[in-house]
């Protein structure tokens, strides 16, 4: 069985044939597509470190079958970073030293990411660790990352005023 | 700090400040980019994809496998079994080095623990080769598996832990007893866990003629190097180690495994490269874990709360076919002033994979029960719980008296308790509540870590623009070594860090030895300082030597190397930059080199710990039962800190694998059959994110002269002791319930309710 | 994973027809089937993908006042709709406290009632498992079983259904709407899930090919949207399975109770509405004494499937709890863990 999926993958339209059904999201990423950044750490859905956005939600990749998500815009932490320079959540990363062996690290920026477009936690760090409590981190970062959170909570609402005046 | 003992040795000079720059790390962006590449991101042309089926029973032998059902799946193109699987140049069943241990790579039919791979699959694609492992459908020939303590095989160890004796005895413990007014006595028990770092164990393995390139998470580079090229009967030159991140060790990456090595043996069988990645519950087996624990801790304590005797006696599990102990009762060996110390470890045999050291072997679980033991004793004594470890302070290591190169526990106990808040806690359980209704307890542990050093090497070369390398095959496992020691070379050069490149992580670099036991920083820290001194030395005789120097002369009086110049040491305004020297000289380049190099004596002369002090905050919902840590401060003493940044997420990860072993991890396995039945991260449950709302880290200044030249002691696994037993007495001190059975669980805590 | 057939049907009829296929099986939002096929536990010849099918992806409010859900409403759009969560908290709550938001953004409604049970042997081929394969034996029976079923239970299994959305949903008469090869048919979400009985590998009352394309909750379920929590006890403060929890949703006529739905997860192989419970309450006070009379009933034929006693009496605590956390009101504003008893809504609470 050959089969053709039209994938928009960090902005770019690729026409993507795949000859297996099985292929998850997360092995055609990483396998077949070279992009390698979003992480296996279970292949259940039990750790996160796979997150990536499909059609601006965070999502595992590991559970979607890749054959379902013809026509789907797809971001991956490789398509993260613009023109002009880091993400503001990858920065905060960078600043609170949420990360160590940095493994779940692209799974939780993009669940960061996800997690501040979804508009649920606010300034809440109770809220922040909830919500972003399906990423492990065995390094035990978390500290790191809620504050990476509630930063870049900060800074992407300062630039929405600022664009706002 | 005061020291009661004169100095029998001189100190070392002090290298720069004591807390250096919390400076970011230095492979931030590459992390938080998705470009920082691990193992399995590897995917060299013609690759094919191996997975390992495992056995299901934990003792016994494989009767069939279905070879042909697998072979038929479409992209399969070989199956290695028992019966065909290439021979090795090393005997697996054969141990190979310290850190060498037993292991099964289809050398027999034999099933000696489940998980343990009976056969690879070798496919064109990971699916087919999953499926085509999945459709290997073994047949056992079963025998009962020893699972526990009812049919496990006692006996008497030769050597706990990598090396430590079975039975270690200070004092007179019957005296000490005698003495006692209370004896308090209780038992403990402490699961299997798995390091379950969140990368799993992988490996690209290609072969080029007798060549052989591995991309694998690694945690000793070129010991393992040498072990490869045993088992492959090639130069140790001739393999290659990539290691330049990992995805998390915590000790399960330094050991050779099983799956790897077929792996390997696989591309070469092949002619293709060859990548295997352990699926999450493969991982439950052949790549180590924290063996199961049953303690007893017998304390004696007098009149006045002081401790006349500590005995603490653990069985701890290993497999059937190697000896690696839980050292546990260890830890009681130098926590506490006591008279007389006994510490004695019993092994049992079962049917289980080998465990290994994992985050704080020993002292995680040995002090887990040491300090619950405390808490209990401070009880009995009326005592408070901070109150009481001070009255046992040990001024000096217990049963050796020797002093401690530096100690600033009590500092940390007191800046720990009035961060925390301590003061004014009620002796008695279940005395708080929060507005909601929680019940609320508090409790504390104090933690140690000793400071083992291992063997390492450098190389430091200056260059013609003034710049530097620095080169050593270090191992960045989360901990920080692409930042922490390239700050430690760059100040041995006299540079900035960003004039500094540093090459680590690939095995064909100068040895910097294990990444372990907390003693990277300062054993690979250590080469890189005495390497770049090394060069700094060199450069300074060219320059001492050439007329036309303004340093010219300086030779017995010596340079100081900063901001990229070298200095006359009576007169800093007489200077000479590092590229001006070598141009002038005609150099392109000067090499240096350093090892990891101590004053023997003084590390026999010193007692050589990192402390701290725990203290922890737990709320218990007084019907259900659940527990949450909701507070943590801890306040530690490690010498001096290198990047205060990278220290405290040590110390966090470290508090939040005490949370995690006081009450969430366990492996679960079914007794009749040894199988492990919550192989997984959802019911194997490590802590979230909401787990851990309030942690705080506390760096207590330390100044150590002694414990070497940098004055540098181990941060990564000191975070864990402590706050296991932190956790368990905040509970008791919710709830009035005792739990002594690891991990604390929700039916423990109901009958309190 | 074995290899199977995938096709995406452009209508519910060809997606009907297409599963009534012996082998075939629903793919919706993939996080459970896709896991069990990963663990080899579903084998599934043919996956008849219904991710897109049209109109089935609606949160409608009804003429009479009711609300129609469609099956293919993600877990996550659900839980978040402003009026859902006005009229009928409790199921919002339960959704947020289950699985993680990557996992919400993608599990749909109808996977979620019909996810399979966590009981490990389910999940290990090399075990014995009835519900599984049929006539094999139970190895949680004697195994490790300490997460298991205190109702309704069988010696041929002791499963739990792990939903915790089922549960409010369940305690609100929700009643399922189905579309099978024998046309269109309307289920009570309670009988959904039939007990084990000897026959536990009859997981649903669907019969082959049926479609799940909607629950309903009826307009009179809304009384209770004042006074309505669920609360759900696990062993990690989020990204955990209950091991017991409860939905409780009170009509209070001043200090009487004139209606009480109740149900409690994770203790039995269907989510179980407590309806002895519920009669027990109504028509008497709302007091201490009488929640505490209304567990007892509530677990009155409860017994220990194994080394689980310990869950009769969290369950009964964990509806006593739940009743109180009701009576005192619905919280205005969600609590930050969700269905957690550590995040107590200290803030208002909130009057329908
Ligand atoms: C790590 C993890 C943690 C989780 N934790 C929780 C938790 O705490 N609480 C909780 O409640 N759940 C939890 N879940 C389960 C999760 O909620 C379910 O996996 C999810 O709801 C299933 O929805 P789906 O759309 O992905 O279903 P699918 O996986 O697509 O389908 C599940 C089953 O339903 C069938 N099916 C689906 N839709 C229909 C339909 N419309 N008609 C007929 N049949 C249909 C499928 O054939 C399949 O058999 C967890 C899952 C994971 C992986
Ligand atoms: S309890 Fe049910 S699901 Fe679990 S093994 Fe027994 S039959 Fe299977
Ligand atoms: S790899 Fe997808 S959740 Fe773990
Ligand atoms: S940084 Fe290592 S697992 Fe999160």
């Amino acid at each position: 069985m050959s089969l053709s999926l039209s994938l928009n993958i960090n902005g770019q339209m690729r026409a993507v044939d795949i000859d297996d059904p099985r292929i998850t999201l997360l092995d055609l990423l990483r396998e077949r597509l070279e992009l390698t950044g979003a992480k296996k750490g279970c292949d259940r859905g039990q750790c996160g470190a796979c997150t990536v956005l499909v059609d601006g939600k965070r999502i595992n990749a590991c559970l979607a079958l890749a054959v379902t998500l013809d026509g789907a815009e797809i971001t991956t932490i490789e398509g993260l970073a613009g023109e002009d320079g880091l993400h503001p959540v990858q920065a905060a990363f960078i600043h609170h030293d949420g990360f160590q062996c940095g493994f779940c690290t692209p799974g939780q920026i993009m669940s960061a990411v996800g997690l501040l477009a979804e508009g649920h936690a606010g300034d809440d760090p109770e809220r922040v660790r909830e919500q972003m409590s399906g990423n492990l981190c065995r390094c035990g970062a978390y500290r790191g990352i809620t504050e990476a959170v509630l930063d870049a909570h900060r800074t992407l609402n300062a630039t929405a005023r600022e664009d706002a005046a | 700090m005061s020291l009661e003992t004169p100095a029998p040795l001189t100190p070392y000079p002090r290298h720069g400040s004591n807390s250096g720059q919390p400076i970011s790390r230095r492979d931030g962006e590459l992390k938080v980019t998705g470009q920082a590449t691990y193992a399995a991101d590897n995917h060299p042309p013609g690759l094919l994809y191996a997975v390992t089926a495992v056995s299901s029973i934990a003792r016994g032998r494989v009767a069939a496998l279905d070879v042909a059902a697998a072979k038929a799946h479409p992209g399969v193109v070989e199956v290695i079994t028992p019966a065909n699987r290439p021979p090795l140049s090393h005997d697996p069943d054969v141990k190979l080095g310290m850190f060498g241990f037993r292991i099964e790579v289809l050398q027999d039919d034999k099933v000696r623990y489940a998980n343990q791979p009976i056969a690879l699959v070798l496919a064109e694609s990971l699916e087919a080769a999953v499926e085509g492992a999945a459709l290997l459908r073994p047949r056992y020939e079963v025998e009962p598996a020893r699972t526990g303590l009812g049919n496990g095989d006692r006996y008497a160890p030769a050597a706990v832990g990598v090396g430590a004796p079975p039975r270690t005895a200070f004092g007179d413990l019957d005296a000490g007893f005698a003495a006692a007014d209370q004896v308090i006595e209780a038992e403990f028990t402490t699961p299997a866990q798995f390091h379950n770092a969140m990368e799993p164990h992988a490996v690209v393995a290609q072969w080029d003629g007798d060549h052989l390139t591995l991309d694998m998470p690694n945690q000793a580079l070129v010991m393992s190097r040498e072990a490869y090229a045993a088992y492959f009967g090639v130069p140790g030159e001739n393999v290659l180690i990539r290691s330049p991140f990992l995805g998390g060790g915590f000790g399960s990456k330094a050991i050779l495994n099983g799956p790897q090595i077929l792996a390997i043996l696989a591309a070469r069988h092949m002619r293709r490269p060859v990548k295997l990645v352990l699926s999450r519950a493969q991982m439950y087996g052949p790549v180590g874990h924290r063996g199961r624990t049953w303690q007893t801790l017998r304390l004696g304590v007098d009149g006045e709360g002081r401790l006349t005797a500590m005995h603490h006696h653990s069985l701890a599990a290993t497999s059937s076919f190697e000896d690696f102990l839980e050292p546990a009762a260890n830890a009681s060996l130098h926590a506490y002033a006591s008279p007389a110390i006994l510490s004695q470890t019993e092994g049992l045999r079962l049917d289980i994979g080998t465990p290994g050291p994992m985050r704080a072997p020993g002292e995680a679980s040995g002090s887990a029960a040491l300090e619950v033991a405390m808490d209990e004793a401070a009880l009995a004594c009326g005592m408070d719980p901070l109150a009481f470890r001070l009255k046992n302070f040990a001024e000096t290591e217990p049963g050796t008296g020797r002093p401690y190169s530096s100690n600033a526990l009590r500092e940390c106990y007191a800046e720990g308790a009035k961060a925390f808040g301590w003061a004014g806690r009620p002796l008695q359980p279940r005395q708080m509540r929060d507005k909601d209704g929680l019940l609320v307890g508090w409790g504390m542990g104090t933690a140690l870590f000793p400071c083992p050093h291992f063997p390492a090497e450098a190389r430091a070369t200056l260059r013609a623009d003034g710049t530097a390398l620095v080169e050593t095959a270090g191992v960045d496992m989360g901990q920080g070594a692409w930042t922490a020691l390239a700050q430690i070379a760059a100040e041995a050069l006299g540079l900035d860090p960003e004039q500094v490149e540093f090459r680590s992580g690939v095995s064909d670099l100068p040895d910097a030895g294990v990444a372990g036991g907390s003693g990277h920083t300062a054993s690979a820290g250590l080469a890189l300082h005495n390497a770049g001194q090394n060069v700094i030395a060199r450069l300074a005789e060219l320059a001492g030597a050439d007329p036309a120097s303004p340093l010219f002369g300086a030779g017995n009086i010596g340079v100081v190397a900063k901001g990229g110049r070298l200095h006359r040491r009576d007169d800093e305004g007489r200077s000479e930059s590092y590229a001006d020297i070598l141009a002038r000289t005609g150099q392109t380049e000067l090499v240096g080199t350093g090892r990891m190099a101590r004053d023997e004596e003084a590390v026999q002369a010193w007692a050589m710990y990192s402390h701290g002090a725990v203290f922890a905050e737990v709320k218990v919902d007084p019907d259900l039962g659940m527990v949450r840590a909701t507070r943590l401060v801890g306040a530690f003493a490690a010498g001096r800190i290198i990047n205060p940044k990278l220290v405290r997420s040590q110390y966090y990860g470290g508090m939040i694998w005490g949370v995690s072993f006081a009450l969430q991890e366990a492996a679960i396995a079914d007794p009749r059959t040894g199988r492990i039945m919550n192989a997984d991260l959802a019911e194997y449950r490590i802590p979230v994110n909401a787990d851990v709302p309030s942690l705080e880290a506390i760096l207590v200044p330390e100044d150590d002269r002694y414990v070497n030249p940098l004055g540098v002691k181990g941060v990564g696994e000191i975070g864990i002791t402590g706050t296991v037993g932190a956790i368990a007495n905040a509970v008791w001190h919710a709830t009035g319930v005792r739990v002594r059975r690891f991990p604390i669980q929700i039916e423990d805590l109901l009958g309190g309710g | 994973m074995n290899r199977f057939d995938y096709i995406r049907p452009a209508s519910v009829a060809e997606a009907v027809a297409a599963a009534t296929q012996p082998g075939s099986a629903y793919l919706a939002g993939g996080t459970n089937l896709v896991d069990l096929m990963k663990g080899g536990a579903l084998r599934p010849d043919c996956l008849v993908d219904i991710s897109r099918l049209p109109g089935l992806d609606r949160i409608e409010w009804l003429a009479d006042g009711g609300l129609r859900i469609g099956a293919l409403v993600r877990n996550a759009d659900l839980a978040h709709d402003a009026l859902v969560q006005a009229r009928f908290p409790a199921v919002s709550e339960a959704l947020l406290s289950g699985a993680s938001a990557q996992l919400r953004n993608v599990a749909t409604l109808g996977g979620n009632l019909l996810q399979q049970t966590r009981c490990p042997y389910f999940y290990d081929t090399a075990s014995a498992c009835n519900r599984r394969a049929p006539g094999s034996g139970c190895d949680a029976l004697q195994g490790e079983n300490r997460s298991h079923a205190v109702l309704g239970w069988s010696d041929h299994c002791i499963a739990t259904h792990p939903s915790d959305l089922c549960v409010p949903l369940v305690a609100l008469d929700a009643v399922i709407e189905v579309q099978g090869p024998q046309g269109s048919r309307g289920i009570p979400l309670e009988t959904l899930h039939p007990l084990p009985g000897d026959t536990p590998h009859l997981e649903t009352m669907l019969s082959p090919g049926e479609l799940i394309t909607a629950v309903r909750i009826p307009a009179e379920a809304i009384a209770v949207a004042g006074h309505a929590r669920y609360l759900k006890v696990r062993e990690r403060t989020s990204f955990a399975f209950a091991l017991v929890s409860a939905a409780a949703g009170l009509e209070l006529d001043g200090g009487v109770i004139r209606k009480a739905r109740l149900a409690l997860g994770g203790v039995a192989a269907r989510p179980w509405r407590a309806r002895v419970a519920e009669a027990a309450l109504e028509g008497g006070p709302a007091t201490a004494e009488a929640f505490a009379r209304a567990a007892e009933a509530a677990l009155a034929d409860a017994r220990p499937s194994g080394d689980n006693a310990f869950k009769i009496e969290l369950a009964r605590r964990i509806l006593i709890r739940a009743l109180q956390e009701a009576l005192a009101g619905t919280p205005e504003q969600r609590p930050a863990l969700p269905a957690s008893p550590f995040a107590p809504p200290s803030g208002a609470r909130h009057v329908a």
